[in-house]
């Protein structure tokens, strides 16, 4: 890197320097790949969420959400969520202190609040189905078991790669590989954050206020 | 066969012996040669003992060249089958006129016309555009491979496993019937119950996952991997237009994989989305998949655009015209794509303020497009123009390609739309843009960088006569359909009552036959060149006299491309490089770090081949047991973080010293 | 972390060289917050998730238009909360790739979700023959 300060430092040179004689090393491109990912996820969300915007309102003679939906569980659902977000940045600050047992713990904690957050989630959907408002009961509940179904699978994935990567590191500790997956699964997890702010506010808070 | 049918069905799905297409005659005769064909292929992979070589060299490399050759051997071959598609359909139509049946009847003539459009676009144009740029970006950058490798790798073997999953349409089961973007409820359970449609969506769905996953790749290698000094300003048009390509498909796909899902939800879930009942609003999906599918036709241009402006500035000899014009119209071009999506639905009833919209922003796409052609014009203006092969299919496609735009804006007033939507019109449009586009910047490409993929130049008698029967035979192929197009003929007919339209279809079939004359020359071409390899050989890696940095190495390639990372000082960095007396670095080679091979990619390829297998057929515990191996193979592979090697200095410098007798043998 | 020492002093004397805008420099110095920003982060989302849940459980306002325009309004404000909090997202970070690309598919996701609505209210309006009350009891 620094002979290309050195070559291009001298443009008045006749011939310039037309390669590096010492090693190249790209900067990583890990993170922002994965953010492109994101990304791309983010459209898929996109998606999901236009689909409920048109479809919303098609009840079909059926439930409405503000029949449906229990808000007081959804409040809890999102403190969960959002409780799991700030222990997995403590995780993310014992990574940086290379504290392995720590982070390992509060790893732990929030891969339990996803738990808990998932076991609402499917409590809800259980009730739902149980009292006739299913997915295919109408356009409406379909574009709101998709969409807050796909979050909630998301989350199940996180949780499925916060338990590997738990692994990794309680075997490898907290090599470069380690902390730079752990720092991929904190973007991940925290864009699911995101995505629920969403989900809370247009789903559930819209679709009460009818 | 158990005589107990619950278990059989448990066991198999839905999956019959009647799932076996043997009462078709023209299946079988087919399913004949390709067993015969592929059978003859296998024994003689053996008998040369390539197996292992296969594996070891190509299946389950990492390397960015091997895999964009192995995309454009896919696409070649599934340029062979959609192509089949297309001059059944051009004989049918050609025949099925007053009464006559035709050869093909309309449940089979259906399944043909959707296969061919689902092939020519996901399994001909996209992995030879992603082989394309597979092979050429990292060399323009001076990068040694891409930024993820192995992602590299597994996105090929799923654009693979989705192409076998759609060829295995052809003999277990059926076809969709709903032409390429299956609209709904046509494609809903109700209206299309067999296994058609559920090969299309899974077809689709593990091939996009292979495609959002290499754009993403290709977009970090170009941000990221590019050689010092190569601003953005600097960098080749082809990397310019494979970027913006790239964001494009990142930016896409994921619609139509979500749209894609939806349809599959009530396919399979009984969901609501896109039916007629229950609050479903079927204009919903139309809605949806256009906004993928706009930009999707740019996804496929923008390469082709890319190679013509290398092909030009090569061949003449001269700095391409409007390098910062060429680079805004591309990403102009880019972000309207995004907006014109409705229309392809004028039709469909939003009204006049909607439509006005969309119709005035389509029209507005032919500026940038159109400063694109004045930069090649003004490029060959006063050039000193080399007529090579490559030249040849680029002025063909500058004189097609502005006949296909001019009756796209056609297309784009909302009230002639009224009148021409789903006619052949229509399909005159953009097979127009397609085959004058794509097509023809995709064989420029091949005759362009096939020297350096290879070592040996193509054979450019033969490349000039299957530019010729192109050229011509798709001028008599569709000229006729816009003809018919516009006397209101419409699209997927497979018969016709008034005999006065025969003779355009006859025609019509002629330029197919025409074009079929095209693919073989070319095949030809490949033939004869690979035989004739030694006279045709270049030892200089420059055969063109190149402008780009690809040009600066070896062809083919060494494994790591450049021994030493270019400094890039300008753009058309080779051209300056030469100019400004380069002289090629013979020592103080230094060990090149590089990643390993690995066969996770083929593996779990192959595994989703059997998950949407068993998806389509409802095998339910054959699609859970793949999907558990899916994943389980997948987190068994982040477990191993050995992953890249060192090349020795020695083998560098062998591998460079050889490179060095060649250009010495020439002088 | 791995940013490189010098490269900030050195990248705008040679803005001719590739450096400052290859991305070299200031990778991930950026990239991690501190205790005390995530727990700025956490109290504002608390804060901000609180807020619209009370407006609709309690019927603070009467007018439901008032109510879901804050509803939304305070979801946009928590989302930029967290994408700078707990996302670190800045101009900076990874050569500012990361913000082109938010930015950039933030329009996107602003163009198909009102493009959608608009298309489709259109589509509703002009070519179902029911009014959306209807719509909402067909069967």
């Amino acid at each position: 890197m620094s002979e290309t300060q050195v070559q291009t430092g001298h443009p008045e040179a006749e011939k310039p320097q037309f390669y590096l004689t010492e090693d190249h090393h790209p900067e990583g491109s890990t993170m922002l790949g994965f953010w492109l990912y994101l990304m791309s996820d983010c459209l898929i969300f996109a998606v999901l969420f236009a689909t409920h915007g048109v479809l919303g309102r098609n009840y079909a003679a059926g439930p409405s959400p503000a029949d449906l939906f229990d808000l007081p569980i959804v409040a809890l659902n999102t403190a969960m969520l959002l409780f799991s977000s700030i222990t997995y940045g403590f995780a993310m600050l014992q990574m940086e202190r290379g504290d392995k047992v720590a982070t390992l713990f509060w790893l732990a904690v929030t891969g339990v609040f996803g738990a808990i957050f998932l076991g609402l989630e499917l409590y809800e959907f259980s009730h739902l189905i149980h009292e006739g408002a299913g997915p295919t009961r109408s356009a409406f509940l379909s574009s709101f078991f998709t969409l807050v179904g796909t979050h909630g699978l998301h989350v199940t994935f996180g949780i499925i790669w916060l338990i590997t990567l738990m692994a990794q590191v309680a075997k490898r500790g907290l090599i470069p590989e380690n902390r730079r997956r752990l720092m991929c699964l904190s973007m991940f997890w925290h864009f699911l954050d995101v995505v629920w702010i969403g989900v809370f506010s247009f789903v559930y808070l819209m679709g009460v206020l009818g | 066969m158990f005589g107990n049918t619950t278990l059989t069905q448990f066991l198999f799905g839905r999956l019959t012996f009647e799932a076996i297409p043997y009462h078709e005659p023209i299946l079988v005769v087919t399913f004949i040669a390709v067993a015969l064909g592929g059978l003859a292929l296998l024994a003689l992979i053996t008998k040369y003992r390539l197996w292992g070589y296969l594996w070891r060299e190509w299946f389950t490399s990492v390397d960015h060249k091997k895999i964009g050759i192995m995309y454009v051997v896919l696409a070649l071959v599934m340029l062979l089958r959609g192509f089949a598609d297309a001059i059944m359909m051009r004989l049918q139509q050609a025949i099925a006129f007053g009464g006559n049946e035709g050869y093909l009847n309309p449940h089979h003539y259906d399944q043909i016309f959707t296969a061919h459009g689902v092939i020519m676009i996901f399994f001909m144009a996209m992995p030879f555009v992603t082989g394309l740029m597979n092979f050429v970006v990292p060399l323009q950058i001076g990068a040694r491979d891409v930024s993820f490798p192995f992602l590299n790798n597994f996105s090929f073997w799923m654009t693979t496993a989705g192409a076998i999953i759609i060829m295995m349409s052809l003999f277990v089961g059926e076809f969709a019937r709903t032409g390429w973007l299956a609209y709904p409820p046509l494609s809903g359970a109700d209206y299309s119950p067999g296994v058609g449609v559920d090969y299309y969506i899974w077809g689709l769905q593990v091939a996009g996952v292979g495609t959002t996953l290499s754009g993403i790749n290709l977009i970090a290698t170009i941000v990221k991997m590019r050689a010092p000094g190569m601003t953005f300003m600097k960098m080749p048009v082809f990397t310019w237009t494979s970027l913006c390509t790239n964001v494009l498909i990142v930016a896409t796909f994921p619609i139509l994989t979500a749209t894609l899902a939806l349809l599959s939800l009530d396919r399979y879930a009984g969901t609501n989305f896109f039916t007629n009942d229950l609050g479903g609003n079927p204009m919903m999906y139309v809605n949806l998949i256009w906004i993928w599918g706009h930009p999707e036709v740019y996804i496929l241009v923008l390469p082709a655009f890319g190679i013509f402006s290398e092909v030009v500035a090569t061949f003449c000899g001269k700095r391409l015209f409007g390098y910062a014009s060429m680079v805004y119209a591309t990403c102009v071009i880019m972000i309207l794509s995004y907006i014109v999506w409705l229309h392809h639905f004028f039709t469909m009833g939003s009204g006049a303020s909607v439509n006005a919209f969309f119709g005035i922003t389509t029209m507005i796409i032919s500026i940038p497009t159109g400063a694109k052609m004045f930069n090649w014009l003004f490029t060959m203006y006063r050039g000193r123009i080399r007529y090579e092969v490559p030249m040849y299919w680029t002025v063909g496609f500058m004189v097609t390609f502005v006949i296909g735009g001019m009756t796209g804006v056609m297309l784009a007033i909302p009230p002639a739309d009224f009148v021409l939507h789903n006619s052949l019109f229509l399909i005159a449009h953009f097979h127009n843009v397609i085959i004058g586009g794509v097509v023809f910047g995709l064989m420029a490409g091949i005759v362009y960088w096939w020297p350096k993929a290879f070592g040996y130049k193509l054979d450019p008698f033969w490349g000039k006569v299957s530019f010729w029967f192109w050229l011509i035979g798709f001028y008599v192929a569709f000229m006729p359909l816009y003809v018919l197009g516009l006397m209101g003929v419409t699209r997927r007919v497979s018969q016709f009552e008034d005999p006065s339209l025969q003779i355009w279809f006859v025609i019509a079939a002629f330029g197919a036959v025409l074009i079929a004359c095209g693919i073989g020359s070319f095949i030809i071409q490949l033939v004869v060149s690979f035989l004739k390899r030694d006279q045709l050989r270049e030892t200089t890696g420059d055969p063109w006299d190149g402008r780009t940095l690809e040009w600066s190495t070896s062809s083919p390639p060494p494994d790591y491309n450049f021994a030493f990372t270019p400094v890039v000082h300008d753009h058309d960095s080779w051209y300056d490089m030469k100019s400004r007396g380069y002289e090629r670095p013979m020592t103080g080679f230094k060990p090149i770090h590089m990643p390993k091979n690995t066969g996770t990619g083929v593996i779990l390829a192959g595994i989703s081949v059997v998950f949407a297998f068993a998806m389509i057929w409802y095998i339910w515990w054959l699609a859970l047991v793949s999907f558990i191996a899916l994943i389980a193979t997948a987190i068994g592979h982040t477990f191993n973080y050995d992953r890249d090697f060192h090349i020795p200095a020695e083998t560098v410098t062998a591998t460079e010293d050889a490179r060095s007798r060649l250009l010495a043998e020439r002088t | 972390m791995s940013s490189h020492p010098n490269a900030p002093s050195h990248a705008p004397a040679h803005e001719s060289a590739s450096h400052a805008h290859h991305g070299h420099s200031h990778g991930h110095e950026a990239a991690h917050g501190t205790f005390r920003s995530y727990m700025i982060g956490f109290a504002l989302s608390v804060i901000l998730t609180a807020i619209p849940f009370w407006l609709v459980m309690g019927g603070v306002f009467d007018s439901k238009l008032l109510t879901a325009f804050f509803v939304m309004g305070l979801g946009v404000v928590q989302i930029v909360v967290h994408m700078v909090y707990f996302l670190h997202m800045n101009p900076r970070s990874e050569g500012g790739w990361t913000m082109m690309a938010l930015i950039f598919t933030l329009v996107l996701v602003g163009i198909t979700l009102a493009g959608s609505l608009w298309v489709m209210h259109h589509l509703n309006t002009n070519m179902m023959p029911m009014s959306p009350e209807m719509m909402k009891n067909m069967p």
